[in-house]
């Protein structure tokens, strides 16, 4: 079975294997319309669903009359509040340990609240009988404001909870050392202090949240289709919520359009859909409207913050934040359990600091629940929005520039690996090359020269930069569980008789482009040809556990198991061609797809002749088992840390008010980058996100509770005429414990883009409008506003 | 009420109510599933098929207001197995992640270079902002496009 060399391929044939700009697997039936999203799925006797919501923010429900809905041809069934008390599904356990009611019994506690579920023929019937549904409300004050939440005489928004006397979600969580924090701001040169809001915004994937739920009453089987981003996690929970073996319950994933953290959470119309199926014996399918998905499911951020800035020598050294986080009516935010506030306490940035002190207050408020991270490792969006506007207004305080003061400031190379004063441990980093890299592209002392001769003669320019830390890749089970499970990911890699792969994987991409990724990183660990691995997700039975993709854990987490799996095999086909050689495992040396003899090149064994020769009857090493695959659980030893520079340079039109962005540039520094192209468009799509977050997109409600902002009429998203054409650099600064030296990525431009153009929009009006603050979204009327002196918070 | 609409060069007829959207009977009746819905009010642009060439929005436009017409989804892009340019661009030049909007921005980049062949940057961005992507940022979108207008030109001087 020896083969000698002649049989590799020649340099001129060399395999189109491992990291690189592959184009995508997955493109092939996109673009010709045959993926397979969740409304493309028709089950033989699938029914409708849909969900009657509630028109107000606080209301005691009176009665519901269903008895006209039932009566119209085609529905088959309403249900409510009382009927899912009797299958014990009236409430569901929320992912931050609270609950959320499934259908509102008692009363809402939001508008656009679950109140019933109709089931008919078809989605227009199903639409047509909540029409018909006829609900009596009596109205209750509402709290829309979260520091009002507060006051001792504002109405008790969860009564239903025992002991709850007040709006409080959570108790306070601090982090860092208050007194010596105190002590460093007691003995700085400069302190500043801002108001600061990150206001509520949609993560808004295009495809929105659906279900459908196949229940069969003769086996007990429960099949599931649901775009979410963490099926595993889903059906353990469904097995806990509903009463049902978790071995009998299956869901598969498909298509995903999109996540962004939108479909990590459970939600009520999931349960409803697998209610249904149980009442009706029959596939339900649910899948909400826009206006369902941007009213009810899981929102971003609403950060009230208070931060304080504080620097000795021109260097800063201290932070204090306060925070009060506004979780809507049930807390369903999205964290690790130890982690009330997610990973915000990492809003100590990129910078040495001596101290830091972080005090986060969660309210209830009658809004909707949420608090997902949108396209961010766990409020660290938050984090570093607030620590790089604080930086920004203390260099305007100071009178110099920006940079300089970061470049000052940031952690050093040789501090690495670096404890925060709050408790990180960051791995790796060269922050200041990142800085200059970014300096570079932009031309950035020509940009200061440009905005000097355009203010001159009037006109509005900015130039506004950010630099952030990310932690992801969540986590080491050590630290981090949800739900109690740990956050750690299987991979399952079997490599066929004829040398093709399959790699079963945990993460659930949404447009990531797993298949082609994860199928490269095989590639280069075995050299099998890509096109060879098939990616298998997305599909709890043909899967490993794993808690899926979120907070930029992929390439982390799962990326790191697929590394490991492939290593592990490719030990065991060492020994397997010791044998096939006649020689010792030790005296084999490793070339992509190849193991040969040391010092003997030619002898040697291709990766599929190893495992032909494993299916075979031949003789496999002593106390070895044939074939050739391998499992592993991948723990990761730490987050890992990206990084990277931005700088957004704004155009505002003194007449209007418009804020244009002009210029883009993104330098991101995310370790050794496995297929720099899907890499560049993750970075794309979250710097439009960025623009969006700062320019346009907010969930915003009146004073009795009223979503403002509940179509893509009123939630503005960016098109292609708002985005400029972005300018990518990148840095390698390999992450030191991932076994492919890489770190995530795809959150890190939505994270560090809007600090970068909110500082541009302030840099544009400090000197002529004496701006010193402004609060996203930056729409001509809140900028107008602000340069009339009016700047005003978000509502 | 029976209908008939003309769906990629088939007819189509179905028993419809009055109120059946045109993106409802092209994803039921004969299942062409390519076609996506997003929001409801026109803006997102993921259901766009073109009627008579014209790119629309199927999602705002009643199934009966499409009689007489031809409708064109994505599923007719690809003739016999080659690849429409648009579609090779968008791969060649990863214009997708998730793939949602795919098919309302190959419609509507399609019938942007039926009518302008060599399209500028602004004029391509200008023809997808009624398009919305929420995973690509639109840069590679427009560098697709521009692929398959170069490559379209570079077979037709091929052909002369």
């Amino acid at each position: 079975m020896a083969t000698t060399a002649p049989n590799l391929p020649s340099p001129e044939q060399e395999r189109p294997i491992g990291f690189g700009r592959l184009k995508r697997k997955e493109d092939a039936r996109f673009i010709r319309g045959q993926g397979t999203y969740l409304d493309d799925i028709r089950l033989p006797g699938m029914v409708h669903g849909a969900i009657l919501r509630s028109p107000y923010a606080h209301a005691r429900i009176v009665s519901i009359d269903t008895s006209e809905a039932l009566a119209l041809p085609g529905v088959a069934a309403v249900v409510t509040a009382k009927d899912l008390e009797t299958l014990g599904l009236a409430w569901m356990p929320t992912i931050s340990y609270d609950t959320q009611a499934v259908l509102a019994g008692d009363k809402v506690r939001f508008q656009g609240q679950e109140v019933a579920f109709v089931i008919a023929t078809d989605e227009y019937i199903a639409r047509d009988g909540c029409a018909l549904i006829d609900v009596e409300y009596e109205p209750l004050p509402a709290v829309v404001n979260a520091r009002k939440a507060l006051d001792p005489d504002a109405p008790l928004i969860r009564d239903d909870k025992d002991g709850q006397v007040d709006n409080l979600a959570s108790p306070t969580w601090e982090a860092g050392d208050e007194e010596a924090t105190d002590r460093v701001f007691a003995e700085a040169d400069v302190v500043v202090k801002r108001d600061i809001i990150y206001p509520r915004c949609h993560p808004a994937p295009l495809e929105t949240c659906g279900m459908i739920a196949d229940f069969n009453p003769k086996t007990g089987q429960l099949d599931i289709y649901n775009g979410n981003q963490a099926p595993n996690v889903h059906r353990t929970v469904y097995a806990h919520v509903a009463g049902l073996a978790e071995h009998m319950i299956r869901i598969r994933c498909n298509d995903i359009g999109g996540g962004f953290g939108n479909k990590v959470p459970v939600y009520p119309g999931y349960v409803c859909a697998i209610a249904g199926s149980i009442v009706a014996g029959v596939p339900v399918k649910w899948i909400e409207d826009r206006s369902e998905n941007l009213m009810s499911t899981g929102f971003a951020r609403d950060y009230i913050m208070h931060g304080e800035i504080c620097a000795k020598d021109g260097k800063i050294t201290g932070l204090r934040v306060d925070v009060i986080a506004d979780h809507g009516a049930f807390d369903s935010t999205a964290q690790p359990t130890k982690f009330p506030a997610g990973f915000f306490h990492i809003c100590c940035g990129s910078y040495d600091l001596e101290a830091a002190h972080v005090k986060v207050k969660a309210v209830y408020t009658n809004k909707a629940p949420g608090g997902v991270a949108y396209r961010c490792s766990f409020r660290i969006t938050e984090a570093v929005y607030l620590v790089e506007r604080m930086v920004h207004a203390l260099a305007l305080e100071t009178g110099e520039d920006e940079i300089d003061l970061r470049m000052r400031s940031f952690i050093r190379p040789e501090q690495f690996p670096y404890e925060t004063t709050t408790g990180w441990t960051f791995d790796s980093g060269n922050y200041a090359e990142t800085m200059k890299v970014a300096m570079e592209i932009a031309g950035y002392d020509e940009l200061r020269r440009e905005q000097a001769e355009k203010r001159a003669r009037g006109e509005l320019m900015g130039i506004g930069v950010s630099f952030f830390t990310e932690g992801v890749g969540a986590g080491p089970r050590k630290h981090m569980d949800i739900l109690g499970m740990s956050m750690n990911d299987g991979a399952d890699l079997r490599v066929h008789p004829s040398g093709k792969a399959m790699v079963s994987i945990s993460a659930q991409t949404q447009g990531q482009g797993h298949e082609t990724t994860f199928a490269q990183i095989v590639a280069e660990e075995l050299g099998i040809p890509p096109e060879d691995i098939q990616v298998r997700h997305g599909d709890t039975d043909r899967t490993p556990y794993g808690l899926g993709t979120y907070g930029s854990r992929s390439t982390p987490v799962s990326g790191a198991a697929v590394a490991v799996v492939s290593r592990k095999l490719r030990d065991k086909a060492r020994l397997i061609a010791a044998t096939m050689l006649e020689t010792r495992p030790e005296d084999l040396a490793w070339e992509k797809g190849r193991w040969f003899v040391k010092g003997d090149a030619e002898q040697g064994a291709l990766i599929e002749e190893i495992a032909a020769y494993a299916y075979s009857g031949a003789p496999m090493p002593e106390g070895l088992e044939g074939g050739l695959d391998s499992q592993v659980i991948y723990d990761p030893p730490n987050l890992t840390y990206p990084y990277g520079a931005y700088i957004a340079v704004v155009d505002i039109d003194p007449e209007t008010a418009q804020v244009t962005v002009r210029r883009f540039i993104a330098v991101d520094d995310c370790g050794v980058r496995i297929n720099p192209m899907i890499v560049d468009g993750q970075i794309h799509g979250g710097l439009a996100e960025g623009i969006g977050i700062a320019l346009m997109e907010l969930i915003s409600f009146d004073e009795e509770g009223n979503c403002l902002n509940s179509s893509f009429m009123d939630y503005l998203i960016p098109t292609a005429l708002e985005c400029p054409d972005f300018e990518l650099g990148e840095t390698v600064t390999p992450c030191p414990h991932h076994p492919l030296g890489a770190k995530g990525v795809g959150e890190s431009p939505n994270v560090g883009s809007p600090p970068a153009i909110v500082n541009a929009v302030i840099d544009a009006l400090h000197q002529t409008h004496g701006v010193d603050h402004i609060d996203m979204p930056c729409t001509p009327a809140r900028v107008w506003r602000a340069m009339q002196g009016n700047a005003e918070p978000p509502q | 009420m029976e209908i008939t609409i003309t769906i990629n060069g088939t007819e189509v007829s179905r028993d419809v109510e009055p109120r059946t959207l045109l993106i409802h009977f092209i994803r039921d009746t004969p299942g062409l599933t390519g076609t996506h819905w997003g929001c409801d009010t026109s803006n997102c642009g993921a259901c766009v098929v073109l009627m008579d060439g014209t790119p629309i929005k199927s999602c705002t436009t009643l199934a009966a207001m499409a009689v007489g017409h031809e409708i064109a989804t994505v599923e007719s892009l690809e003739v016999d197995g080659r690849l429409d340019p648009i579609q090779q661009g968008f791969h060649e030049l990863h214009a997708l992640h998730c793939g949602f909007c795919t098919p309302g921005m190959l419609m509507t980049t399609r019938a942007l270079l039926d009518e302008n062949p060599d399209p500028s940057d602004h004029e391509i961005r200008t023809a997808i902002s009624g398009a919305i992507c929420r995973c690509t940022g639109y840069k590679n979108i427009v560098a697709a496009v521009r692929w398959a207008a170069d490559h379209e030109a570079a077979t037709k001087q091929e052909a002369r």
